[in-house]
Parts: C-alpha cells; sequence; structure tokens
C-alpha cells in the first residue's frame, strides 16, 4: 500500500523534512507518513504561527510535488474552489461559428475541456504529476463549501454535469489547516487524520531559530527562546508564535542587539506582542521598567 | 493484529468511547490500518498513529493519553528501575511487592533512610530538570512508599496520595529553590522551575499509581473510575485549582470562537426586507422592471445586560468565568453593567473594562467580593430587595437581566417580590446556576421558587456555557 512517491516511513519523514527546512517532532514525522501511507487527508489544527502551512510546503519541498493552494475565506464558492465554465469564451465559440454549424454541435463544443477554468480543488485531483493540495484555514469558510470537500476528501473525485465524474489521477497529498475558530463538522474530521500543532519546546525552537536566521549568535538564541517561552506561560490574548520569534531573532540582528537585556527586550517588544494590555502585562511581569 | 493485540485494540477503543470520544468504525479501522504501516518498536510512534486517527479535537488529548498510557503500559510491575534500583538501597525490600502483592507493610525505621535517599536524589534529579530520571524515580517512589499491602480484594493497593505524601515534594520545593540559586538563576526565575518540575513529577506518579492499579484490576476499571473528563467538562465547582489556571487560559479562545460564530450567524442573515422606495425608484430606469431590488440593511441587535452575581465562596469561581466570558464578548453588548452580591449589592462594571487583562479583572472581582458582603452569609432575599431599591432604574424595556447562583439562599427570605419586580422590569431575565439539575430544591435551594420567577438553566461546565451565550446573544 504504501507509495514510493512520499515518505518511507516515520523517521524518513522526519529526516526529509528537516532537509527541507522544516524542524519536525516525532509525532509530525509520524502523522506525516501516515497521511502519505494511507492516502487520508490530513488536518493540522494549532495556534496562528506554529507552521500548520508551513508544514504543507515542507511536504510539496521534501517530495517533490507541486504544491497546490486554496486559501480559503468568508463568501468562498463551488466557481473559486472547484471548476467554472469560461463564459467569454464560450460566447466568442458561438460567435465565430455564426450560422455554420448546427446547435447539436455548437451545444456539445461549448462544454468542452477548453471551456473549463479548474479551480484549485480540481486542479490538484486532475494533475498526473505529484500533488500537495493545501486547503488553508478551512475554519473561515461557511458550512456549505465543506460538503464539497466531502466528495473531494473521501473518493477524490468531483462530478461535472456536463462532463461527469472526474476522478483523481493520482491521490493528492491533502493538507487542512484550520484555527478551530469554528468547529468543524463530524463529517470532516472523520475523514481525515487529525494532528494537533503546537508550540515547540525550548531545544527545538532553538533550532528552528537558528536554521532560519542563521546571523544570530547561539548565546542571543537561547536568551529569546527562554523569553518567549516565558511570554507564553503568562495569560495573554495573543501569545507569542514560532513566527514571531524569529522575527523578533530578525529584529535583533537587524539592529545588531548582542545582549537580550532588560533594556532590549523593552525596546522590541512590539514585534511580538500585539496587543497594548499584553505588553503592559508582560513589562510587568518581567519586570522590565 | 494478533489476538491479544486485537483484544486490547477493542478494549482501548471502548473505553474512549467510555469517556466520551466520539470513536467511529472509519476510525477504527483507519487505526488498525495506520499501525500495520508503522513499526512497532517505538511506543510513541504507536501512541502517534492512534492520536492521529482516532482524537479530533485537541481538548480530549488529555484523556486519550491517560487511557493510552493505561491499555499501552510503558512498562510492567517495577520494570528495569526497580530492578536496578533494588539492591542499591536497604529499603528495596518493600519494592518488590508489587507483582505478588503479598509484601509486607513497609517497615518505617527501614523507610526513613529509603526515604531521605529518595529525596536526596530527587532533589538533584528535579533541579537539573532531567526527565531520563525523572520517569524512573517516579517508578520508585510509587513502587516503595505507594503500596498499600493487605487492604481487602477489591481494594486497590497503590496510592499516588500517601507515596506523595511520604516523599512531600512541596517541601522539596524549598531545597531545589535552594539548589538553582546556587546555580545562578534569579530567584523568581527559580521558584518558577522548582514548582514546574515539582508538579511534573507529581503528575508522574499519579500515572505511575495508575498504570499498577490498572495492572492489577485491569484497565477497563481504572478507565471508568479514575480519569478525568476533559476542561470543558469539568464542573465550575468541583474544578481543582490547576483547573480553574487551565479554564480561565479557555476563556478567551471561547470568546473568540463564540464571537465568530455570531458574527457568521448574523451575517447570513444579514439582507432585511424589500425597501419599496429604493426599489421602485431603481426600476424607473429599466423601463419599470424591478431588475434589482434594493433591501433596507438590517441593524444589528443589541441589548443591554445587566449581570447579577452571586460571589459567596461556594459559586465564585462559576460566577467569575461568566463574568470574564460576558466581559470578551462586550462588543455585542449596547451596555453592560455588573453587580456582584453575597448580601449587599455592589457595581463592578469598572472593572470590566474592555480590552483588560483577564487576569487582572479576575483579581480585582475576587477583591470587591468584600464590599458585597456586610454579613458573610449568602442571601439572595436581601440582595433583591437592595437591588431593586437602589439600581431599580437600570433595569428598562431593552435590557436583559442575568443572575447568576446556586440560588441556595441560607434559609432566608426568598424576596420573591423584589425579583418579580426585577424579572417585569426587564425584557427578558434568565437565571443561571451551576448545580447540578437535581441538586435543585434539596436543602437550603429555592431554586424550583425562583425558577418560576426567572427561567433557570443549568450551568455547569464551559461547554453549558458557551452554549447560553450564544443563545442570549
Amino acid at each position: 500500500m504504501p507509495d514510493a512517491q512520499w515518505f518511507s516511513s516515520p523517521s524518513d519523514a522526519q529526516a526529509r523534512l528537516a532537509a527541507a527546512g522544516y524542524l519536525a517532532d516525532e509525532a509530525t514525522g509520524t502523522t506525516a507518513y501516515l497521511a502519505g501511507a494511507l492516502e487520508k487527508p490530513l488536518l493540522v489544527e494549532g495556534p496562528a504561527g506554529v507552521g500548520k502551512t508551513e508544514l504543507a510546503k515542507a511536504v510539496s519541498r521534501a517530495t517533490g510535488a507541486e504544491l497546490v493552494r486554496l486559501q480559503c475565506y468568508e463568501g468562498l464558492d463551488e466557481a473559486r474552489a472547484l471548476y467554472e465554465w469560461n463564459y467569454k469564451k464560450q460566447l466568442l465559440r458561438i460567435q465565430a461559428s455564426q450560422g455554420q454549424e448546427s446547435w447539436d454541435e455548437t451545444h456539445d463544443d461549448i462544454f468542452t475541456d477548453e471551456f473549463l477554468l479548474t479551480r484549485p480543488l480540481l486542479t490538484a485531483i486532475r494533475r498526473a504529476e505529484p500533488t500537495v493540495l493545501l486547503v488553508d484555514e478551512v475554519d473561515k469558510t461557511d458550512v456549505e463549501v465543506e460538503g464539497l470537500l466531502l466528495e473531494v476528501l473521501s473518493d477524490f473525485q468531483v462530478t461535472i454535469p456536463e462532463l461527469g465524474t472526474l476522478s483523481a489521477v493520482r491521490r493528492p497529498f491533502v493538507v487542512l489547516t484550520s484555527n478551530a475558530s469554528r468547529e468543524l463538522s463530524e463529517a470532516v474530521k472523520r475523514r481525515c487524520l487529525f494532528l494537533h500543532l503546537d508550540y515547540p519546546d525550548a531545544a527545538r525552537e532553538a533550532e528552528i531559530v537558528a536554521s532560519q536566521v542563521p546571523d544570530l549568535e547561539q548565546r542571543v538564541a537561547e536568551q529569546l527562546v527562554a523569553t518567549v517561552a516565558r511570554l507564553r506561560e503568562l495569560e495573554l490574548k495573543k501569545a507569542p508564535s514560532i513566527a514571531e520569534s524569529v522575527d523578533w531573532a530578525r529584529t535583533l540582528v537587524a539592529l545588531e542587539i548582542r545582549e537580550l537585556d532588560e533594556k532590549a527586550i523593552g525596546d522590541t517588544l512590539g514585534v511580538v506582542l500585539k496587543h497594548a494590555s499584553d505588553q503592559d502585562r508582560a513589562v510587568r511581569e518581567l519586570r522590565l521598567r | 493484529m494478533t489476538g491479544g493485540l486485537l483484544e486490547r485494540h477493542l478494549a482501548f477503543l471502548e473505553a474512549l468511547r467510555g469517556a466520551g470520544l466520539p470513536v467511529s468504525l472509519v476510525e477504527d479501522l483507519d487505526a488498525v490500518a495506520a499501525l500495520g504501516a508503522l513499526p512497532w518498536d517505538d511506543r510513541e510512534v504507536v501512541r502517534a498513529a492512534y492520536a492521529a486517527t482516532l482524537v479530533k479535537r485537541q481538548a480530549q488529548r488529555t484523556t486519550f493519553d491517560t487511557l493510552f498510557d493505561l491499555y499501552f503500559p510503558r512498562l510492567v510491575g517495577d520494570g528495569v528501575a526497580g530492578a536496578e534500583a533494588g539492591p542499591d538501597a536497604d529499603g528495596s525490600a518493600d519494592g518488590d511487592g508489587g507483582d505478588g502483592g503479598d509484601a509486607e507493610p513497609p517497615p518505617l525505621r527501614d523507610g526513613a533512610v529509603a526515604l531521605r535517599d529518595l529525596r536526596d536524589r530527587l532533589v538533584d534529579a528535579l533541579a537539573a530538570d532531567d526527565p531520563a530520571t525523572l520517569g524512573p524515580l517516579a517508578v520508585e517512589t510509587v513502587s516503595r512508599f505507594g503500596s498499600m499491602p493487605g487492604r481487602g480484594p477489591g481494594l486497590s493497593s497503590w496510592s499516588a496520595y500517601s507515596a506523595l505524601r511520604r516523599v512531600a515534594p512541596a517541601e522539596l520545593t524549598r531545597r531545589i529553590v535552594a539548589a538553582l540559586l546556587t546555580e545562578g538563576s534569579g530567584e523568581a526565575e527559580a521558584r518558577r522551575a522548582a514548582a514546574r518540575s515539582v508538579g511534573a513529577f507529581t503528575a508522574l506518579v499519579e500515572d505511575d499509581a495508575r498504570r499498577r492499579i490498572a495492572e492489577e484490576k485491569g484497565p477497563d476499571h481504572v478507565a471508568r473510575t479514575a480519569v478525568r473528563p476533559s476542561i470543558e467538562r469539568i464542573d465550575f465547582t468541583a474544578a481543582r485549582r490547576a483547573d480553574v489556571e487551565e479554564m480561565r487560559r479557555q476563556i478567551y479562545p471561547l470568546a473568540r470562537r463564540l464571537a465568530t460564530r455570531l458574527t457568521r450567524e448574523q451575517h447570513a442573515r444579514r439582507r432585511g426586507p424589500v425597501d419599496f422606495r429604493r426599489t421602485v425608484r431603481a426600476s424607473v430606469s429599466t423601463g419599470g422592471v424591478p431588475l434589482t431590488t434594493h433591501h433596507r440593511p438590517k441593524r444589528p441587535h443589541r441589548t443591554d445586560l445587566v449581570v447579577l452575581c452571586d460571589v459567596s465562596g461556594s459559586v465564585a469561581n462559576f460566577a467569575q468565568f461568566t463574568l470574564l466570558l460576558v466581559l470578551a464578548l462586550r462588543e455585542q453588548f449596547q451596555n453592560l453593567r455588573a453587580f456582584t452580591f453575597v448580601d449587599q449589592v455592589h457595581e463592578v462594571t469598572g472593572h470590566l473594562r474592555p480590552g483588560a487583562d483577564l487576569g487582572d479583572v479576575m483579581a480585582e472581582l475576587a477583591a470587591s467580593a468584600e464590599h458585597a458582603a456586610r454579613w458573610g452569609r449568602t442571601s439572595y432575599g436581601r440582595a433583591f430587595t437592595t437591588f431593586t431599591e437602589q439600581y431599580g432604574g437600570v433595569l428598562g424595556p431593552r435590557s436583559s437581566l442575568l443572575i447568576l447562583g446556586d440560588a441556595r439562599s441560607n434559609y432566608s427570605d426568598p424576596g420573591l417580590e423584589a425579583l418579580r419586580e426585577m424579572a417585569g422590569a426587564a425584557r427578558h431575565a434568565w437565571w443561571l446556576n451551576p448545580e447540578h439539575r437535581r441538586h435543585w430544591q434539596t436543602g437550603d435551594s429555592l431554586a424550583g421558587v425562583y425558577g418560576e420567577v426567572v427561567p433557570m438553566v443549568e450551568c455547569r461546565n464551559l461547554t453549558q456555557l458557551g452554549e447560553f451565550v450564544h443563545d442570549l446573544v
């Protein structure tokens, strides 16, 4: 059953993701491997900025597959997610054949591949090359879109009334991401493997920061990671994410700060904390001023 | 999958279902397929595979982990650690009793030496915060000091409680802090690190005791009795200190989820009735055919909310959570006024500033409970009467009244007249009661009496609270 195109074992997944610049922990590696081996979609949940989208990108980099991305938003509909007929082109086609063809011919003609605008979901299904399909922020869509996803996710096929059912030539590696701002339906969850990504432990975060910002001195990186961990322990409205610690590291490099003392933290706190009340609290708890 | 393993797998699934995880047949098959695709030598890999296929909500993860440790234990009996630790210490005879259950009670004079030795090693390991040594130490702790041999059949012979009482990790904290201070950490830093590692050790000991009990009595028994429900389902009134903190962390995300859901639902219903004049005027340009209809925008309906909270000891947690949730949803209300009472009414609206820090608000609310009590005993009647006298004007036809409390009034005058007056003045009125419905109207509870005047809703945990507030808005 395991397809050679994805990963051959959990440790292989971990190693190849690391080579692609994504430091995955054991559970992430195992789950990514399973998603490939069982050919099941993978639902990744977790707080903002812990690398959910990045995981999909890393899988595509590690396996040499093309990434097809569907960014979800409120009001996303079938025409944007699946396919649409190219009405303008169809009209042109009808006008171009003025009276030279019978109705039947024209009718059959304008509902062919040529006039089909494929959107991400259909594109991913029809591709013959290895594909990673990323359905980003699926919790932002309306509930109806989930119904649309169900057919795609369980059978990897799409039904177009004029053309019939199109099945996947080659099953894509599907990653859905969600911030859990809305509870997804049981039906979707049942079809997916589930992975909760959380903030990494200090050692791994230090590695991540170091790999993203190589210019940062190791001692400063350790101080930075410790401070971020401390900030996450406070009850903040928005705890700093990995992305924000990386930003912070870049800021420190840009400002040429060699020592992350209290003054340096206080001056650059805006990079990691983006609520006024969070900053107040951090200043108070860390005794910065 | 071999026979014994399949049985264990099925029993594990049953236990998960029993604990409230909706594990369907499809997921069952997925799990089996996943295990088939994996190497078996690493326990964490197996755990990850089960988690990926069976758990679909992070809140259930703790329950899952506990059950996984029960059904797929890390080691059997004292394991390798026990055998290694055995010969070098004089208390070793106590430790070996676990498997047969025939050990004699640990002789205290022998135990004292062993205890001192263990505590010394614990301090070192905890100060170094080294998980590799902490695990075996926890096993040893339970094996030496947690056994309760000689109890009757049907009673478990292991206790994390007695083990922890003997070792008293809280007292160790001081020594750990001292050890950390000599290593050059800051005072506050050391205290925090010590508290964290002691907490982790306590959890390890509890896990190990649970594992041993499961070994004796079968995991099913422990799964039924000793697994705590997930944080969203823990009763406010039964919450432990650690739970309360975890719940508080959940409040803000809960409010955010609720707010998103509400905006989305309002969005879906946004199109108001047809604006006739505009539609007709627009139709002039298309020869009188109303091609596009125009609609009146729907004004979001916002009410004034008046919250009246019982903050006496028994329900203080509950009241604070509700107030915080209401605060977090402030923008959904036109106006919010909050009052707390025990027997006197005290306005706390000032503390509920929008965007304020939840921790601070919590502390201020707790402090303000003093103002709300003059006699110190809950009296709903007196509170309602003072409220109508002092703040009667607050309630109007646009306001909704929300009363939070367990309706236990210490057998005093219920003050029904005042409550009726309040309910009559407000547009809507609800009462949230943190007690289970079956306790209503028992003892000094006046739930039934008050429930006739104001509709009373059971609200025991975060899930129910979220549901209610959603319906309220």
